[in-house]
């Protein structure tokens, strides 16, 4: 529902900006906003990835700057945070073998960016350390912290390496597009195994590679219909599911000889 | 066609797994083993998380050796008392399997252990049952005839205490190899996702000297039932049956179990336990090449588990 009052609040205002072009001389500070047309998604049977449209406006923006194209803005889709332990195979007698392992904890599962311009391009490195924004800036604390520091950098950084190899963490520069002066649209990538529960998309606005202003909204990711009943029941009535296994399985071994028999 | 697999969380083709199972269950119908021996590798092969493989495995197997017992029972060649002390001893070692499952799974060394148990058991059972077809192929060739069931001749498993007649199979043995055997064959039912035909059956033949018609069908009747269990702790324990996934391997699988069946007959003992041995040696090959090649990623992620 707040994302929906949201969208509908861009909206207008985008009206307000396109009906008044005379406006007060007066500086005011920008503001971002974003909107999500809705407060959930669900993943149906078929689910293959989708894209998620996120729209928002720039409020009092500078039309000078517009024009330039020196606002910037990232669009950041981050899934719920949970505990990961990574895993380094070696090989032991000629077999490889997990051994050295690395648990962090508070690790986003997926985390989707879009730009309106290569990250580089957008401000320096330190900012985005700052903002903690990108899947390279991320603090991902090591649940031991007697390890050495070259041991967790490389097991973070073979993290980030896998995330982004199962396109859970993604990039997409350009995804975010200027519609108007005022309002823009950012295109954000679901991987086909996004996570489910609750997702923050959050919105930073730069102007000349500046730090402005932060806007967030919260996205809930569900399974939906009789995929998510099979899961919930799985967990919830646990032995009874697995009599129901075991009984579908002897059912369909009754029903396949009295089909398909051959003696 | 794409479908979601609601426990293994990702999307899969659903003609692949009606493929797969219809496969699978064209050969267990033939050979007389419930097919997780194939099904699990194939499944962890097609990027089933090993542990969902293993649980779902089961829950196929009980389907394929259901519909193969119903066939032996119509032709009187089970066992049922025997495959009740095989199975006393099956639930026993499927609840001991699902602790050490739980435990590997923990220490993030259980796609090694189950890869490991499948190398050498299959490598060591398939090995054997080609050295002994082959002979025995090699003797009805040259005209000597197949001496399969020497009476008189016993080994030391015949001088074990606690004797107990099995009339269907003329057997008079020792109850403690029958517990141990079934024993063992949960334990491996349990960390494998298999039912353990492809063990179960030369080891009745081999060790006990079952005649070998009544074997596949005593040995079918007490999978079904280790298998059952399996599945049942699995789910409760670990959440990790798939019934979307295994109705789609069980409805190919029975189809093709019928099929299978008929086409079994057709061949010599010698002729399939050869087919079978080299079917099992390939499966062991494959996942013993997976081992020792140098992985694509050297690094794995993955939950922790809330305890």
């Amino acid at each position: 529902m707040v994302g929906l009052r949201a969208f509908l609040a861009v909206a207008s205002l985008s009206l307000f900006a396109a009906s008044s072009p005379g406006k007060a001389q007066t500086p005011v500070a920008e503001n971002i906003q974003i909107g999500l047309s809705t407060d959930h998604v669900s993943i149906t049977a078929g689910f293959s990835g989708a894209d998620l449209t996120i729209f928002g406006s720039l409020e009092n923006a500078d039309p000078l700057v517009a024009r330039q194209g020196r606002y910037d803005i990232i669009v950041v889709l981050e899934g719920p945070a949970r505990p990961v332990v990574v895993r380094r195979k070696d090989r032991v007698l000629g077999i490889w073998i997990n051994l050295e392992s690395e648990t962090f904890e508070n690790v986003p599962v997926s985390y989707s960016v879009a730009t309106t311009r290569p990250l580089q391009d957008v401000t320096d490195p330190n900012s985005y350390k700052q903002l903690s924004l990108g899947a390279a800036n991320i603090y991902m604390q090591p649940a031991d912290d007697g390890d050495s520091p070259a041991t967790i950098q490389e097991f973070t950084a073979a993290l980030r390496e896998r995330k982004t190899a199962t396109g859970l963490y993604s990039e997409n520069v350009g995804g975010v597009q200027f519609l108007s002066q005022n309002l823009f649209r950012a295109t954000v990538r679901l991987a086909p195994n996004v996570p489910v529960g609750t997702h923050k998309a959050r919105a930073f606005l730069f102007k000349s590679g500046l730090f402005i202003k932060e806007s967030s909204a919260q996205l809930e990711i569900r399974k939906s219909g009789f995929e998510q009943s099979i899961f919930r029941i799985a967990h919830d009535y646990s032995f009874l599911y697995g009599v129901f296994a075991v009984s579908l399985a002897m059912l369909t071994g009754w029903l396949g000889r009295l089909v398909f028999r051959k003696d | 066609m794409g479908i979601y697999l609601p426990i293994a969380e990702i999307s899969v083709n659903i003609f692949v797994l009606l493929a797969m199972g219809a496969a699978v269950g064209f050969l267990s119908g033939m050979f007389g083993v419930g097919g997780g021996f194939l099904i699990t590798p194939l499944l962890i092969f097609y990027n089933i998380p090993p542990a969902i493989a293993v649980a779902t495995g089961a829950n196929q197997v009980i389907a394929s050796s259901f519909s193969g017992a119903l066939s032996h029972v119509k032709r009187g060649t089970l066992d049922f008392k025997l495959g009740g002390v095989l199975l006393a001893g099956g639930i026993v070692g499927s609840t001991g399997g699902i602790f050490v499952f739980g435990f590997l799974r923990r220490l993030g060394q259980l796609d090694l252990f189950i890869s490991l148990l499948y190398v050498v058991l299959l490598g060591t059972v398939g090995g054997l049952m080609l050295v002994e077809s082959v002979n025995a192929l090699r003797a009805t060739r040259s005209g000597a005839a197949p001496v399969l069931k020497k009476s008189g001749q016993h080994n030391w498993i015949h001088r074990l205490p606690l004797k107990m007649r099995f009339r269907a199979s003329k057997l008079f043995v020792s109850v403690i190899p029958v517990l141990g055997l079934g024993a063992g064959i949960g334990f491996l039912s349990s960390i494998m996702g298999v039912g353990g035909g492809f063990i179960m059956v030369p080891a009745l033949i081999y060790l006990l000297k079952v005649p070998t018609n009544v074997v596949v069908g005593t040995s079918l009747f007490q999978i079904i039932f280790t298998s059952a269990y399996t599945t049942l702790v699995h789910a409760t324990t670990n959440q990790t049956v798939d019934v979307m996934l295994a109705f789609l391997l069980m409805a190919g699988g029975v189809a093709g179990a019928q099929y299978g069946a008929k086409a079994g007959q057709r061949l010599r003992g010698e002729q399939l336990r050869a087919l079978l041995a080299l079917l099992v040696l390939a499966v062991a090959i494959r996942l013993a090449i997976d081992l020792f090649v140098t992985p694509p990623n050297l690094y794995s992620l993955s939950g922790v588990d809330p305890t």
